[in-house]
């Protein structure tokens, strides 16, 4: 399956780039959008995307994977919790970037935290992705509620000082969370493969986004990290996601190897440049 | 079957795997001239010890894959917990959070369609025991690309499901379906 030509088009008509994407994951999706759109050629889906900005936003349900949970990896949110909240409570307010929200489960379990920490009234957190489709969703803050019991085992060992259902308001199906959650949220339509650094940050959460990428648009985004990172501001990535052998690797510190939060060193030394 | 070109072996199990493969990677030697990619089922969301357990039983190096990392041989790879696990054509690992496949993530079917891909007729296909039918459609796939593709018989296996439903798809070919020991001896058997 030979990606190129419709990723190239895509890049052109909407200025949306998947050209530096994962490519075998891509095919895996490409193929699932060609069967659910009933397309019975790359050709086909190709056309009927370039003519029809609605298919292209269908097609797009298929590029960005929407799966996550809220406090996935407990262990993570408990280490922002006990290790890196302390340090960030010393700032008078706080600006904390996750990007590649999808759907909102991170940005919703982070604003729960906030909370708890005491910290949410001083936070302004930006939550981007380049689907609107997921934005809006989370935006609404409303999670289908077969997941709810999953979220709130994880709540729970992330080191929760509530229950999670202080939070939210349950309905047949789905529960919505609580708008004073959402007040300090900007949501906000962004791309880290082509757009640039809006503001500076002392956090940036991003797990499970650079697992997609080729290593130069790794190197991109790790660049627009560090340019929104204030001096020792923290970077939170995926369990198997780490900033160590990107030409950054010698601007952060590891702050917490085993979640795989990194930081960035006081001093602005050079960016390592091994090509 | 044509096993004189195999660059790659990629095993999927569940149910009964681990003992599976008990019976099968402390066979192989060090420096075993190709590298061994595992999908074994995990409850997702703790760390996995996989590669611990099996790096004091087997001579050849064991590991979880990394993004990115460069398959080599001599290598035993696990998938990590949580992660679909998929080979690209410059024979590097890529993850995936996408969606269970058979309510399975890493899943069997995602490493294999993606392998079957990237080496083609080069590619070694086993399919153990387990009680789901991930891992059917993806031996599927690797016999379709010209690879071959082997099961555990059913009738050794602690559970049937995933072998038949693999049985029941492909194209039947002889020396298909063997016991571990068979398995065992034809790796053993296969040239550098």
């Amino acid at each position: 399956m030979e990606l190129g030509p419709l990723l190239e088009s895509i890049y052109l008509q909407y200025h949306y780039d998947f050209r530096h994407y994962s490519k075998a994951s891509m095919e895996r999706r490409a193929a699932q959008a060609m069967f659910r759109m009933n397309c019975k050629s790359l050709i086909e889906l190709q056309e009927k995307v370039l003519l029809n900005a609605e298919a292209f936003f269908d097609l797009l349900q298929f590029f960005t994977v929407s799966v996550s949970e809220m406090f996935r990896d407990p262990s993570y949110y408990l280490a922002l919790r006990e290790k890196m909240f302390p340090i960030l409570k010393t700032y008078p307010s706080l600006k904390i970037w996750v990007a590649g929200c999808s759907t909102g489960e991170e940005v919703y379990s982070l604003a729960i935290l906030l909370q708890e920490e005491g910290l949410l009234d001083r936070t302004i957190l930006y939550a981007t992705d380049i689907n609107p489709r997921s934005l809006a969703e989370a935006e609404r803050g409303v999670f289908a509620l077969g997941d709810v019991q999953k979220f709130t085992q994880n709540y729970q060992k992330s080191g929760g000082k509530h229950s999670l259902s202080d939070y939210y308001i349950a309905s047949i199906d789905s529960v919505k969370f609580d708008r004073s959650l959402v007040k300090n949220i900007t949501f906000s339509d962004h791309s880290l493969a082509t757009d640039s650094v809006f503001s500076e940050t002392q956090f940036v959460s991003c797990r499970n986004v650079l697992i997609y990428f080729d290593r130069d648009l790794q190197n991109r985004v790790f660049g627009l990290f560090h340019e929104s990172l204030c001096r020792k501001g923290f970077l939170g990535l995926g369990t198997k996601e780490t900033v160590e052998f990107s030409k950054y690797a010698n601007d952060f510190n590891v702050f917490l190897p085993e979640e795989h939060i990194f930081q960035k060193i006081e001093k602005r030394g050079g960016v390592k440049r091994e090509d | 079957m044509k096993t004189d070109q195999i660059n790659a072996v990629v095993i999927g199990a569940s149910a009964g795997g681990i003992e599976a493969l008990q019976q099968i990677l402390p066979r192989l030697p060090k420096g075993y001239h190709l590298p061994i990619v595992i999908v074994l089922h995990i409850p997702s969301g703790q760390r996995s010890y996989l590669s611990e357990l099996f790096l004091t039983k087997t001579d050849m190096l064991v590991k979880e894959a990394d993004e990115k990392e460069v398959i080599k041989s001599g290598t035993i790879y696990f998938a990590p917990p949580g992660y679909h696990l998929l080979i690209e054509r410059d024979f590097t690992f890529s993850l995936s959070t996408e969606e269970s496949v058979h309510y399975s993530r890493p899943s069997i079917d995602v490493l294999f369609e993606s392998a079957a891909e990237a080496f083609g007729t080069h590619l070694l296909g086993i399919l153990l025991t387990g009680a789901s039918p991930d891992g059917a459609a993806g031996l599927k796939r690797i016999q379709d690309r010209g690879g071959v593709a082997l099961i555990q018989n059913p009738d050794t296996a602690l559970a049937r499901v995933m072998p038949e439903a693999a049985r029941s798809l492909l194209l039947p070919l002889s020396e298909q379906v063997l016991s571990l020991e068979e398995i065992v001896l034809l790796l053993l058997r296969l040239k550098r």
